[in-house]
């Protein structure tokens, strides 16, 4: 009935043989796809295979070198975003273009082509609202929301004009799994009332549960177009990957040895308003252990990090123990020295230095502990030896060590980073997003490297807001919310709900015995996103 | 037919040594336009500008005279530059150098010895590094802008040294007129080319591209300011501590411009003037860009201006040419240099953009801009 359906709808958008390159590299090759209305239609693909080069063309950022697009069936150059949001195209892109200081009204009055009312606009923000369970309350002030909050806006915002086409580009990354099904339920609603969807996304799990159907890109070119409902979640990895994903296997390893990194009561005073402050966190991590921290962005992810690795200082000294020695009051280096390792989130310009050659970029962090310095000088023979062994061992894909940091692709440049830190045999890693946006092959080297260092005696912490990651390679998880690392639960005892509980700041401790009602869990969400005005 | 700025997959290398050359040519076409505009003939002016000086025993010593302080504060300030640490005071700590080491030459006026003069050096550096100090300390401390804070005490320092020779320091016998006394013949540089006037600083000048060249190529305090410089979460996240940074690279500069201030007093000067450099301080930022913040690319940098100030001379001498001309031909220089630099990050494209990049992208790479 669902396939009938289907074909009877009209062909809304349909792209033919769009072609774009870039200096070096060709995005896009020949693509065509065709949303029908209604249709909640996939954009799958790997980082780096043109996705997001390709709705930049729909949306009129980027002018396609050829290549025609059809609206409904009729051809249309679109040269610019006005001309596309005039044709009834919408789109909510990864990183939000708000201003915190101001209103949700003020926000979504400045998007506005036209001037208008603000009362008008108001009552029409309450409207949309209501209607497609976007709960927002129009006078509250961006940075007091939350970022599922603020992405409300900006769908809000899309859906004031009316469109017949909502593109959004990667929508979950930064939402908890409750924020994630709120949103699905949204789309949903959106559908059925007859506007396209174009999902962009790698995350098979949510195009099995959302999309009809899906375009597969690889490389810039179309490798399949199918129906959802014929597919699992491995075919689809399969066509995105061109190989058959060897599913890593969790190690088995649960022997574990000594503390070797401790926080104890670690607080940390933010010193910049928009940092987040540390409160009083313990937590321990064992010789041969991987412990994940998950939790939404934002919520002091980078502060935990900064105050482990040593660029930021705490006070007192023992609130900071690597192998039972106090160092919360010492630099980077001296806790290099007693074997500590980190590896940031940000790639260029904190992991590494983006004008810099990989050989510099690998003396960067590992001068010290692998002695590439003698009275000052240092031995670029033995740095090369060493930088050759992490391109090697991490399949490092560049132009060897002369290359630029900044000319690598991000999955590359990541398993660079990571392997110059593994590659120092350090015993305690702290790692911020070690996958983020990176492709699976990359991840998949990363998380091995990262289950041999444990297996060999590190203790391991991962902070990710990936909680597949997490699920995947962590022994232990706990949440952190505003500042505040919730306990750490054995990851076969807790749900990926009651992580999501914790990610919302609320104690899943006393709940982990008997199982969580749906219902219960719905009344907890609900409550700790504030939903003044909006009964739900 | 359309021009277009095509970005490049990868900084050219080639560019940043061809760049330079680039600059050159056309600031000299701008100068030959320049030389037409004021009725003068071009190939005559440019051959008294640039060749002239370069036909006597004397202008080679006297190019060597003028780029030494070029290339002490120059070679000095690329390393500044390079850790992002923008001091534009150099002229003044040139000025606190010359007023310190030249205050222990007049102290110390009637002794003869020979550690008069290695004492001046030291009291040199040491003044131009205090006075590089007040910007570090404003910065690290108050994060304060060393722009401004190091160019403003350029005219604080200016005017210390006329307070001097005006007042306290001025010549008993030299009926007065605002200048010191002549230095003693220990307090005085000697010459190393007998029969010119190039003088020991011109050693210190090469010893300085030799020894910073090692400093950033080979040691790991240069690596940390390089890396400060570009990246500085990266260079925290390594342990590299920027204040110390700030310290090192400003002391470094104000000891090298205090050393070339004393250079000069103690050189072809040979006492306290109200004025002692023709703005060596500010001309030293322009060396260090035309040198490509190279110690090698400043020596050659250096020279090169320094033929500019030559050539200024001898035109204002043979064909009667406003000294402005000096000036004019080095901003063009700076000017044509910044906008070549555009071409290290870019390249140029003639024809539709379109068409061009389609079929422009030869080397296909695993690199996609934005996933």
């Amino acid at each position: 009935m669902i396939e009938t359906a289907v074909n009877s709808r009209n062909t809304l958008l349909r792209l033919e043989d769009m072609t774009k390159a870039f200096p070096g590299v060709v995005a896009n090759d020949k693509v065509s796809l065709s949303i029908k209305s209604g249709e909640i239609h996939a954009l799958l693909g790997e980082n780096g295979a043109g996705k997001s080069t390709l709705v930049k063309m729909i949306y009129g950022v980027l002018k396609p070198d050829a290549g025609q697009l059809y609206w409904t069936e009729q051809p249309a150059t679109v040269g610019n975003p006005a001309a596309a949001r005039r044709l009834g195209i919408a789109m909510v892109f990864q990183h939000f273009s708000l201003f915190d200081s101001m209103s949700v009204l003020e926000n979504v009055a400045l998007g506005m082509e036209k001037g208008i009312d603000h009362v008008q606009l108001e009552q029409k923000i309450v409207e949309i609202s209501n209607r497609y369970g976007l709960p927002l309350d129009p006078s509250r002030h961006v940075y007091t929301l939350s970022v599922g909050e603020r992405q409300r806006i900006e769908i809000i915002r899309c859906l004031l004009q009316d469109p017949k086409l909502l593109i959004m580009d990667e929508p979950t990354s930064v939402l908890t799994p409750q924020e994630v099904s709120k949103l699905f339920a949204t789309l949903h609603r959106l559908a059925d009332e007859g506007v396209s969807i174009l999902y962009i996304s790698h995350k098979l799990d949510e195009i099995k549960a959302l999309c009809e159907s899906a375009t597969i890109l690889r490389g810039g070119k179309v490798v399949d177009s199918v129906s959802v409902v014929n597919e699992t979640p491995s075919s689809l990895a399969a066509k995105m990957m061109g190989e058959e994903l060897q599913l890593s296997e969790k190690a088995s390893h649960t022997e574990v040895g000594d503390v070797r990194l401790e926080l104890n009561g670690l607080t940390h005073i933010a010193r910049d308003p928009f940092d987040i402050s540390l409160k009083n966190i313990c937590l321990k991590v064992y010789s041969g252990e991987i412990v994940g921290i998950a939790g939404v962005a934002g919520n002091g992810q980078d502060e935990l990090l900064k105050a482990i690795n040593g660029e930021d200082l705490c006070s007192p000294a023992d609130s900071v123990k690597l192998d039972g020695k106090a160092c919360a009051d010492q630099g980077p280096n001296q806790r290099r020295a007693l074997g500590m390792a980190s590896i940031p989130e940000e790639r260029l310009g904190h992991g590494a230095v983006p004008g810099m050659s990989l050989l510099d970029n690998s003396l960067l962090t590992a001068f010290q502990r692998l002695e590439f310095l003698e009275h000052g000088f240092i031995r670029y023979d033995r740095c090369q030896a060493f930088c050759k062994s992490v391109i090697d061992n991490f399949n490092v894909k560049s132009n060897g060590m002369g290359a630029q940091a900044a000319s690598l692709s991000g999955g590359n440049l990541q398993k660079f980073i990571v392997g110059r830190e593994i590659n120092q045999k350090p015993t305690v890693l702290v790692v911020s997003q070690p996958t983020w946006g990176v492709d699976a092959g990359a991840a998949q080297t990363i998380h091995d490297g990262l289950r041999d260092l444990a297996a060999n005696g590190a203790a391991i912490l991962v902070i990710s807001q990936d909680l597949d990651e997490l699920m995947s390679i962590s022994d232990r998880v706990a949440a952190i919310c505003a500042g505040v690392l919730s306990e750490s639960f054995p990851m076969e005892a807790i749900s990926i709900e009651q992580i999501g509980l914790m990610m919302a700041g609320v104690d899943p401790s006393s709940e982990l015995k008997d199982q969580v009602s749906g219902r219960l869990l719905n009344q907890l969400a609900g409550q700790s996103e504030e939903s003044p005005g909006n009964p739900p | 037919m359309i021009v277009s700025l095509v970005k490049r997959p990868e900084q050219s290398q080639s560019m940043v040594y061809v760049s330079p050359l680039i600059a050159l040519v056309f600031t000299l076409i701008a100068g030959i336009i320049m030389f037409m505009i004021m009725g003068v003939d071009p190939s005559e002016a440019l051959y008294a500008f640039f060749v002239e000086p370069l036909t006597s025993s004397y202008g080679w010593a006297e190019l060597g005279v003028k780029a030494t302080p070029l290339i002490l504060i120059g070679v000095a300030l690329s390393i500044g530059f390079r850790a992002g640490v923008w001091n534009i005071g150099a002229e003044g700590q040139l000025t606190l150098g010359a007023i310190c080491g030249g205050g222990i030459a007049l102290w110390l006026y009637d002794v003869d010895s020979f550690f008069v003069l290695p004492l001046m050096i030291i009291f040199g550096v040491l003044g131009g590094m205090f006075w590089a100090a007040i910007p570090a300390f404003l910065k690290t401390r108050f994060n304060a802008n060393e722009i401004l804070t190091s160019l403003m005490l350029t005219y604080v320092a200016t005017l210390l040294l006329s307070l001097l020779v005006h007042g306290p320091w001025r010549d008993p016998d030299g009926f007065n007129f605002p200048e010191s006394r002549i230095f003693s013949d220990s307090a005085t540089l000697p010459v190393i080319w007998s029969g010119t006037s190039l003088h020991l600083g011109w050693v210190f000048a090469l010893a300085a591209v030799a020894g910073i060249w090692v400093l950033m190529s080979r040691t790991i305090i240069g690596f940390q300011i390089k890396v400060v410089g570009q990246a500085p979460d990266a260079g925290r996240h390594a342990g590299f501590s920027v204040n110390k940074m700030v310290w090192f690279v400003l002391l470094l500069g104000g000891g090298m411009a205090g050393l070339a201030g004393l250079f000069e007093v103690s050189g072809p000067i040979g006492q306290l003037l109200p004025s002692i450099s023709p703005g060596y301080g500010f001309t030293a930022i322009i060396v260090a860009f035309v040198g490509r913040l190279h110690p090698i690319g400043v020596l050659f940098a250096g020279l090169l201006i320094a033929l500019s100030y030559l050539g200024g001379e001898s035109a204002q001498i043979t064909m009667n040419m406003p000294l402005a001309v000096t000036g004019v031909f080095q901003g063009m220089l700076l000017f044509f240099l910044l906008a070549c630099d555009v071409l290290i990050g870019y390249r140029i494209q003639w024809g539709s953009s379109a068409a061009a990049s389609a079929t422009g992208s030869g080397a296909v790479s695993n690199e996609v801009p934005n996933g």
